[in-house]
């Protein structure tokens, strides 16, 4: 199955279990959705599929006023980057719902966000905005990089009953992979391979950087772990803290800029780990996008985005 | 005129509110509320006129003036000065304060701070009553159904969105008037005009006349009514909610008001002249009510100064009690665990 149709069938499947799972987005009826993630879903469930115009802030608003009387609203905003659009119902309001109203209210809101570059289509529809949410108090954040953790976690988002925001980089929908039996929880990262040499920490469609970077390593005898954070926030510290004592060796790889991101804070988690920091035997190396908008220029789009091979090099330096 | 007993209830809800924002003043004066608060004296028929005319089940969204809605609303006086105090027996537990009162049990979903963003939330909150109504495709995203131009499904509940004309001018609420409009959503857009944002006059900001001009721009009926008039604001409520509840979709209404304080405890009032203060003190919505009761031997002048002092009784007692208990906050770890909802909680 692809990582497209995962998030189709963990749709469709939410929505058979529970009428109160609704989905709501621009052209994700008929169209199917920009990326024809939601494909022939209004067929199944014509109730609970419902296209809106092009208001995402009134749409995103309502969603969160719909999760607050006890729906578990889906909101498709069409690219990532419109982002700016949602910040207020989501950040404002959505987050800090539970807690200003003294737990009174929840709200079960699932945010899918498909982002990334690589796609040719300028930098006001390829950005990664996730790091912009980590100082949003109360939401969670979600990055699968895989069609069985897609399938997993977005269910398990929208059956969760804080707002979560659900990012699917762009580049792994036409991805396949088989769908375990087993469900995977919020909050739990996934450690790929046990080499005992440098633990490299990613998230999305740079965990395949992550392990295209692992084989070129493996080729100059070097054994890599990769740790798939797939929840961003709250961070699976745990897993983390114990994979890069393993190795005594930390990279970090994202393909957003490096400000402020995920990374860094993963990076400030284990400096601030007195074991973890103890174990380190050299630098933290982060990998992250380059620091300017996405070019539109193929190359120069693709130059923006941390390269295995300069990865595997500059780890190789570390022995 | 309106029945007896409903101007009774009226003019009770009014005083409580009255005495209520007076209290409120005293108490930040005195140094007792931490923040800051903004105070809806004058506004008191626009508040009691919506909250007499809704059912049980009709959700509210208020603005952050909101303590007149939520009185009117059913909430307790007490836990709302408890919410001031920051106190744990708050309705908010003290983690939401004048601004933010929320009262699950009284279908008051709290104020957004942001003025304007409660408008989409009390927009959702129709979804949701739609929703609940219809077992059709009311929504319908195939080619061949058109929700504008579906038969009406009746509902038994609304919910409002109040905003104030300085909101009126945000996306959030235009596009929130555009979607219900699309999808016949039973949401009351209630816009209580008090005459100024902040200091900005709606004159000034407001390209329409009246903001419920603006209906016409998203094909639902608007109405404008003197706010101060409890008899005129009931009536406009009544006959916009039973538009509402036959499913024909939202209606804009437009209550003119005043608010007699400035907009929160920091305003020296510098845009306006203490000429037109006066002249709208002279309008006060209590003071209207009043008379009106009086012509119509509805009460004696007797029986208004004992309800205004048994009311005013009423509301001292229950700031002394919330007083009293006010030292009483959350912990840290009860303030941390509410970040997040957990598995257990009812949604």
């Amino acid at each position: 199955m692809t990582f497209r149709e995962a998030i189709r069938k963990a749709m469709a499947d939410e929505m058979a279990s529970d009428k109160n799972v609704v989905l709501f987005g621009e052209d994700v009826g008929v169209y199917g959705g920009c990326f024809k993630v939601t494909e022939g879903l209004w067929k199944e469930y014509p109730d609970q599929v419902i296209d809106t115009p092009v208001s995402e802030e009134g749409f995103t608003g309502m969603a969160v006023g719909a999760a607050m009387m006890g729906m578990r609203p889906i909101v498709e905003i069409m690219y990532a980057d419109f982002y700016t659009l949602i910040f207020d119902p989501i950040v404002n309001h959505a987050a800090k719902t539970h807690f200003m109203s003294g737990g009174q209210f929840c709200c079960p809101i699932t945010v899918r966000l498909p982002e990334g570059s690589g796609t040719g289509h300028g930098a006001q529809h390829t950005q990664s905005p996730e790091g912009l949410f980590l100082n949003g108090t109360g939401l969670k954040l979600v990055a699968p990089s895989n069609p069985s953790d897609a399938y997993h976690l977005l269910r398990a988002s929208i059956r969760d009953n804080n707002p979560v925001l659900f990012f699917e980089h762009k580049l792994l929908y036409p991805t396949e992979g088989e769908i375990s039996q087993t469900p995977v929880e919020l909050g739990k990262a996934k450690v790929i391979g046990n080499g005992l040499d440098v633990t490299i920490i990613a998230y999305s469609h740079a965990v395949l950087t992550a392990l295209e970077t692992a084989e070129l390593l493996r080729e100059e005898g070097i054994n890599a772990t990769v740790v798939d954070l797939r929840t961003l926030n709250p961070l699976d510290k745990e897993t983390i803290f114990r994979e890069v004592r393993k190795t005594g060796r930390a990279v970090l790889i994202q393909d957003p800029n490096g400000i402020g991101g995920i990374d860094a804070q993963v990076c400030a988690a284990i400096c601030q780990d007195q074991k973890t920091f103890a174990s380190l035997k050299c630098r933290v190396l982060q990998f992250s996008g380059k620091d300017t908008p996405i070019p539109f220029s193929k190359d120069l789009e693709r130059l923006t985005i941390p390269q295995a091979k300069d990865i595997a090099v500059a780890i190789g330096k570390l022995f | 005129m309106i029945d007896k007993n409903l101007c009774a209830d009226a003019l009770r809800l009014m005083l409580n509110s009255r005495f209520f924002e007076e209290k409120t003043e005293e108490l930040f004066k005195a140094g007792l509320i931490h923040g800051t608060t903004h105070l809806a004296n004058g506004q008191e028929a626009a508040q009691a006129g919506l909250c007499l005319a809704l059912n049980d089940g009709d959700w509210i969204v208020p603005t952050h003036r909101c303590h007149g809605f939520t009185i009117c609303k059913g909430s307790s006086a007490q836990a709302m000065f408890a919410e001031m105090f920051g106190s744990r027996h708050g309705l908010a537990k003290g983690l939401g304060g004048s601004m933010h009162m929320p009262d699950k049990e009284h279908y008051n979903l709290g104020s957004s701070a942001v003025v304007g963003s409660g408008v989409p939330l009390a927009t959702g909150i129709a979804f949701k009553l739609k929703f609940d109504s219809t077992k059709s495709a009311a929504f319908a995203t195939s080619t061949a159904q058109n929700p504008k131009t579906c038969p009406p499904v009746p509902v038994k509940n609304l919910s409002v969105a109040i905003f104030g004309d300085g909101a009126s001018s945000r996306g959030s609420v235009h596009e929130s008037m555009n979607i219900a409009s699309i999808w016949k959503l039973p949401v009351l857009f209630y816009c209580e005009n008090n005459r100024y944002g902040m200091s900005a006059p709606s004159d000034k900001m407001v390209s329409v006349d009246r903001v419920s001009d603006r209906a016409a721009a998203y094909s639902i009926p608007g109405k404008v009514v003197d706010g101060n008039d409890f008899e005129a604001v009931y009536n406009a409520v009544m006959e916009a909610a039973a538009y509402i509840r036959e499913g024909n979709g939202p209606c804009l209404l437009e209550v003119m008001t005043y608010r007699f304080k400035g907009h929160s405890k920091s305003d020296r009032r510098l845009y306006r002249t203490s000429d037109e203060e006066q002249m709208w003190l002279l309008r006060d919505p209590i003071l209207l009510l009043e008379q009106k009761m009086i012509q119509n031997s509805y009460m004696t002048q007797q029986e208004i100064t004992d309800l205004e002092k048994s009311c005013r009784a009423d509301i001292e007692e229950q700031a002394k009690k919330a007083l009293a208990s006010s030292g009483e906050k959350l912990s840290e770890d009860e303030v941390l665990n509410l970040v997040y909802a957990t598995k257990e909680d009812r949604l």
